[in-house]
């Protein structure tokens, strides 16, 4: 059962100083489902629209960004509805209760003035009533210990915290009223392997537990082989292939997707590695047609005018390749 | 062996930084005690590995004589470059020893075209003098780099990707005609699709060119893809220093054997298994007496937390541990 439905999504940024007009088409008519209980990572390289479309799925929209048409819809269990058309004081009550978001970067969201016992008791009180402050501790240690965290952070101030331990907090802080849906953007990227694995471990601990939806975005396709049930790949403000984690790993199909697999070095083999040939679109101005033709190594003249539409090719696996698409259908 | 036939030499290095002022001073040895080779008669890429924080970057900078190091040599080509006093030896060194940085966002002063750059370096250095010869320099030290003057020409940094952004920064260090590049992270900032291609054309400099190159990364799988040696830094010292097909793929250190395991494999049939340890608070592990990785450690052992462990020679490489010096 899906409980975010995107339709139809087409969101561009929008500014105009001193008239002169300038879009950057982010996202261009995008579909996606995510279900429930399930871990969705969402791919692509920088500037292909990730951020944009985590953004707008956690109904975070704020000019330039502007969303011209489609439809997010929630299924959180009493009804759909559609987060774009929601005034915004029911918004605001759907936030971190039901659905929660990571930014990226998020290391330093922290207050650097306030002990992150006050950040926790901030956070909680604007969204819950907590009748004794007693009641409040309990919940906080308790939480912090399942998630293995040392208690000594409480009365810590975040630059007394390690750039992962200040991670972890964060997560533990965005979760901690166990929302039903989480939007993690790059939450491990600016972090070292180890402790790395220890963010993501957790995530996923998180997930578990509390059976919920975890969107996870980040360029890293390693990370995505490690926790994603099902992958997304976006380029140039599309989805261009998405199928479960073992099928993009072994059997993708789109040109791209290919490439950036192929990419990946390992340790233990010294095979010679190509990357993605061309450089990335600017988003002002997209190629016309399939917005990967001029890179693709089997472009056709169709290629360059018809735009590929995202099609199921069995089993929950969708491409948008014109190539593709004719060969099966 | 003598270090003269060594491209560099490096030898107890140490930079100790003070933190704090007045009455608190505290000292963190942010490079203790490094000491490392690279090159000799051929060249060769050269990987300085760690977590952020283990001082690698203030290793490279020292080198580069952007910091002064505490004590300690660094001798290229024979001489001590850290007594150079001559304006006329500073210049020699600086062409030899190129620099190519993280980030290539910031790397280009965004109001300066990009190509100004390189025509700048190759007057400053007297690479060619004015006029045509300058043209021809540029346009096959971009030629090596796999771009086009055309592609670059009157471009403002914004203009260009990422990708081209880095080679370009390759290109100019590469104008000189040094025989060492030290490239401090070259791929962290670069898309995923195009990073194989920067890292690729390191290894086609070193190839072809003769170019040496100290490859400084927190990324273990680019490392092992390139390089023939590699030392894994921890908390400012070397733990492990060896060819890569041995450190990476049978690690001794128990820190390299925690750095290879949690490296994510983009094969969704091996997964991380256990969970991990992580290290609570960062400084305390710098002023750890003894072997920094003690308070981590599966085989930790008494003497661990008393005396800094010596180096052992084990299989081919140099290992700073009191388990292996046991055996």
């Amino acid at each position: 059962m899906a409980v975010v439905k995107v339709e139809k999504l087409k969101a561009y940024y929008v500014t105009g100083i001193y008239g002169v007009k300038r879009t950057i088409k982010a996202i261009e008519d995008l579909s996606l489902e995510i279900n429930k209980n399930e871990i969705l990572g969402i791919a692509g390289e920088s500037g292909c629209g990730k951020t944009t479309l985590t953004k707008v799925l956690f109904g975070m929209i704020k000019p330039p960004l502007t969303v011209l048409g489609g439809k997010v819809v929630y299924n959180l269990g009493d009804g759909n509805a559609d987060i774009l058309s929601m005034p915004s004081d029911q918004l605001t009550k759907l936030r971190w209760k039901e659905v929660s978001y990571i930014p990226q970067g998020s290391m330093s969201v922290l207050n650097p003035v306030r002990r992150i016992k006050k950040t926790f008791q901030d956070f909680i009180g604007t969204h819950r009533r907590m009748e004794k402050k007693e009641d409040f501790e309990i919940l906080v240690r308790n939480y912090l210990r399942d998630l293995g965290l040392p208690l000594g952070v409480l009365a810590s101030y975040p630059h007394q915290l390690s750039g992962g331990m200040r991670q972890r907090v964060t997560v533990a802080l965005a979760t901690i009223l166990k929302p039903r849906i989480i939007f993690a953007d790059e939450p491990s990227t600016a972090l070292d392997v180890v402790v790395q694995r220890g963010v993501i471990q957790l995530l996923k601990r998180i997930q578990k537990e509390q059976k919920s939806t975890l969107v996870l975005v980040t360029h890293d396709m390693a990370v995505h082989a490690n926790i994603a049930d099902r992958i997304a790949i976006m380029y140039a403000g599309k989805i261009i292939e998405e199928a479960k984690t073992s099928v993009i790993f072994k059997g993708s199909l789109h040109p791209y997707t290919k490439y950036l697999i192929d990419s990946l070095p390992r340790i233990g083999d010294k095979g010679y590695r190509v990357s993605v040939p061309g450089t990335p679109p600017q988003l002002s101005s997209p190629p016309k047609g399939c917005r990967f033709h001029p890179r693709c190594p089997n472009t056709r003249e169709m290629c360059k005018e018809k735009v590929p539409l995202l099609v199921d090719v069995g089993d929950g696996h969708k491409v948008a390749c014109s190539c593709i698409s004719d060969e099966k259908i | 062996m003598s270090n003269n036939n060594k491209l560099l030499a490096v030898e107890n290095l140490t930079k100790i930084f003070a933190i704090g002022g007045g009455f608190s001073r505290d000292k963190l040895v942010a490079v203790n005690r490094a000491c490392f080779e690279i090159g000799s008669a051929n060249s060769e890429i050269f990987t300085l590995a760690g977590e952020s924080g283990s001082g690698k970057t203030t290793l490279a900078r020292t080198i580069l004589g952007l910091i002064e190091p505490t004590y300690g040599s660094i001798i290229y080509k024979g001489k001590d470059v850290t007594k150079i006093k001559d304006k006329k030896e500073r210049m020699w060194f600086r062409k030899e020893v190129q620099p190519v940085f993280q980030n290539p966002f910031e790397t280009f002063n965004p109001l300066k075209k990009v190509d100004t750059y390189l025509y700048e370096t190759i007057l400053n250095y007297d690479v060619a003098n004015k006029g045509r010869d300058t043209e021809q320099v540029l346009k096959n030290i971009l030629n090596s780099v796999g771009l086009s003057l055309q592609e670059i020409e009157g471009r403002y940094p914004n203009e260009l990707s990422g990708g081209q952004l880095q080679r370009t920064s390759v290109a100019r260090a590469l104008i000189t005609n040094p025989s060492l590049l030290i490239a401090d992270e070259p791929v962290s900032m670069v898309d995923a699709s195009l990073r194989m291609s920067i890292v690729n054309l390191l290894k086609k400099l070193k190839e072809e060119y003769d170019v040496s190159v100290m490859y400084i990364t927190h990324d273990l799988d680019t490392a092992y893809y390139i390089s023939d040696r590699i030392a894994i830094m921890l908390r400012g010292i070397i733990v492990e220093m060896g060819p890569v097909e041995k450190v990476l793929v049978d690690p001794l250190h128990f820190y390299t054997k925690l750095l290879k395991e949690s490296v994510p494999e983009p094969d969704p049939d091996r997964k991380w298994k256990e969970e991990i340890k992580l290290s609570t608070f960062e400084a305390e592990e710098f002023a750890r007496v003894g072997c920094k990785f003690a308070g981590r450690c599966p085989s930790v052992m008494d003497v661990c937390g008393k005396q800094d462990p010596e180096d052992v020679l084990v299989d081919g490489r140099v290992i700073k541990c009191h388990f292996y010096k046991k055996k």
